[in-house]
């Protein structure tokens, strides 16, 4: 068994408690082990996910403890990409950081985020829904402590609401392991697979009950719509390279949704009939909407920013909640290329912030270094609202395509590209008040002393928007990617052989089975209901 | 006993939610400790109420589910964590501002109220 898969968790857990104990009062080693660990991260991310490109699963049974009663970590082609997505995000938000010096504003940065990387490798590598919620309180308890990194009441302030939202859905989210655990009386992703299916149809009130709970849950974790509330205003307020690396954490919500829902409670299952066409496709459609009257509406450019999350969380969760290998593959595709932009995007709003002083859209004098932060905003809010010739024209194209020959595609069209072209009037609104009507405007040329920004913040954000433009390059590689991601989504059976360990040996089979029925006739309901 | 802990869990759970609804930090932040130990006595109900009866396997043929009581005492920990960092938090933001309203100020210059 090689130890690799748990590398993404374990080399973050360990760099970061160095870094308090050892290189506390030293910004400059902090720096070098930070960057240091998240270039091994990237190497990692990379051999793991050339590693289950074939389509192997990877298990690793944390004190060799088998499946259904230890925990496990399972790597698949879905889990290794998303890691490695999550370490080239990092690299470029860490860099921008560095280049910028938003980490010597508070205390702590590195090691926070260290420990947010971890939290956030861990949800997607786990195998284990409990073992899901104690990685979700790992990032969240990091995400806590950066979002109100450097201070200043305005940050507090919605740092409380950002906890207190989270701390509910973490309370909604033990409801719903409680739920499912008193229904199945297991907890293991794979496990709990086999047992749903056993699940007699008129005895479905309990875990119907649960699935239920669950999607809400993610459903905040990815700010859906009537569950988004906590997003703009923590978004907005976070120092931005820490809102740029929350630019993944929306995503960890779409991960568990996909892994959750596809699964355990896959579409043709009939105790959650309707879940994913009644409910999650119209308010999916609705986040879109409403994240685009947001994009207008903004008269910040933070909320602005914050509100396109919104919409293109929309525009992922429309593709999800079709729930076809066509679809999810687009959603993977565009889910990629929704991170690179909102974190590029988030990172010039610095950018305009430390050049300007304030993020109003109303004209004020032209900027410091405006031609490039200009050049980088309009290829970031290409990106973000789907102009071609950028990637996310590709991904929503790919979305549209899915959609095609569904049932509801006249809505699914309708309000795809309305929502589009709302949020183009939006950027192009703000891109024009910011850069543009400034140099018209003859306003008074801005007082000497604020710097034009650092060369290494600059390299960040360009590095993210070529990140963006080689998705765009290579989409035909990506999609072919996410395809085969997909394929092996909707074919679970090879992802809980593994991690059941159901074909060691027809002995061993026998074996398991044998286990499994005894574990069953061990649980009570179960019992009650298989009798 | 049954009736006993199912009441009890409606009950904090309908308290916490009654408290969370308020605006101000402090009742929320009660009402959240509440709704925690709703799921706490919830999740150990989750294994099925067997009195007396020991959390191991042993000649004895009757046992409680000891997974449960496992994973109560990690929600346990991590509810006190987070209780206590939204209490610093919260008391930050309330002497910096000297308001505790959990919703957005009402617009004020520049704050969107959302």
């Amino acid at each position: 068994m090689t130890h690799w898969l748990i590398m993404p968790i374990a080399l973050p857990a360990l760099l970061a408690p160095f870094i308090i104990l050892a290189a506390r009062y030293h910004m400059g080693i902090q720096r070098v082990f930070s960057v240091a660990g998240v270039v091994a991260l990237i190497a990692i991310a990379l051999g793991l996910a050339i590693e289950t490109s074939d389509g192997t699963v990877m298990l690793y049974q944390l004190g060799d403890w088998a499946a259904p009663f230890g925990i496990v970590l399972v790597g698949d082609r879905l889990s290794t990409m998303m890691v490695l997505l999550m370490s080239v995000l990092a690299l470029f938000v860490l860099l921008y950081a560095i280049g910028s010096k938003w980490d010597e504003r508070g205390r702590m940065f590195h090691a926070l985020f260290q420990f947010q990387l971890m939290g956030i490798a861990g949800a997607f590598l786990t195998g284990d829904l409990f073992n899901l919620f104690v990685f979700f309180e790992v990032l969240l308890i990091a995400s806590y402590g950066l979002m109100i990194h450097s201070g200043g009441n305005v940050r507090l302030r919605a740092g409380v609401q950002y906890v207190l939202f989270n701390l509910l859905g973490s309370t909604l989210f033990l409801f719903a392991l409680g739920a499912l655990y008193a229904e199945t009386g297991t907890l293991n992703m794979a496990d709990l697979a086999q047992r749903v299916q056993m699940i007699s149809a008129d005895e479905t009130v309990g875990i119907r009950v649960a699935a239920v709970l669950l999607i809400l849950v993610f459903a905040i974790k990815a700010a859906i719509v009537p569950l988004h509330f906590w997003l703009p205003s923590s978004y907005a307020e976070a120092p931005p390279p820490v809102a740029a690396l929350f630019a993944i954490m929306t995503k960890v919500g779409a991960y568990a949704i996909i892994r959750v829902y596809t699964l355990i409670f896959p579409v043709d299952l009939d105790v959650t009939a309707g879940l994913h066409g009644t409910w999650l496709l119209p308010v999916s459609l609705l986040s879109l909407a409403v994240g685009a009257v947001g994009v207008l509406a903004a008269r910040k450019l933070d909320r602005l920013v914050a509100f396109s999350v919104i919409s293109s969380m929309g525009m992922v969760m429309v593709a999800i909640s079709l729930f076809t290998p066509v679809s999810i593959s687009a959603a993977l595709y565009y889910m990629v290329h929704s991170t690179l932009a909102a974190g590029a995007l988030f990172l010039i709003v610095d950018l305009v912030r430390q050049s300007r002083g304030h993020l109003d859209l109303v004209t004020d004098a032209p900027i410091t270094g405006a031609a490039l932060v200009a050049g980088l905003f309009m290829v970031a809010a290409i990106a973000m609202t789907g102009l071609p010739p950028l990637s996310g024209f590709v991904g929503k194209l790919m979305v549209l395509n899915a959609a095609f020959d569904t049932g509801p595609s006249v809505w699914i069209w309708s309000v795809v590209l309305t929502a589009s072209l709302i949020s183009i009037v939006g950027f192009a609104r703000a891109g024009s008040v910011l850069f543009w009507k400034a140099q018209s405007d003859g306003a008074p040329v801005p007082e000497a002393g604020r710097p034009a920004p650092s060369p290494l913040s600059c390299v960040a954000v360009g590095g993210l928007l070529a990140m963006l433009v080689a998705h765009t390059v290579f989409a035909g590689q990506i999609y072919n990617y996410t395809t085969a991601t997909a394929d092996q989504l909707f074919k679970p059976d090879a992802y809980m052989r593994t991690v059941l360990d159901l074909d060691k040996s027809y002995a061993a089979h026998e074996q398991t089975v044998v286990d499994l029925e005894s574990a069953l006739s061990q649980s009570p309901t179960t019992t009650a209901k298989l009798s | 006993m049954e009736f006993l802990v199912a009441s009890a869990i409606g009950v904090l759970t309908a308290a916490g939610l009654y408290m969370v609804m308020r605006l101000r930090t402090f009742p929320v932040i009660l009402g959240v400790s509440l709704l925690t130990y709703a799921v706490n006595v919830f999740l150990f109900a989750s294994g099925r109420l067997t009195p007396s009866a020991p959390p191991i396997l042993t000649d004895a043929t009757i046992y409680t589910d000891p997974l449960p009581q496992a994973l109560v005492l990690t929600a346990i920990v991590i509810s006190f964590g987070m209780t206590a960092v939204v209490v610093m938090i919260a008391l930050g933001a309330y002497l910096g501002t000297d308001d505790d309203h959990v919703d957005d100020m009402p617009e004020t210059e520049g704050e969107d109220a959302t």
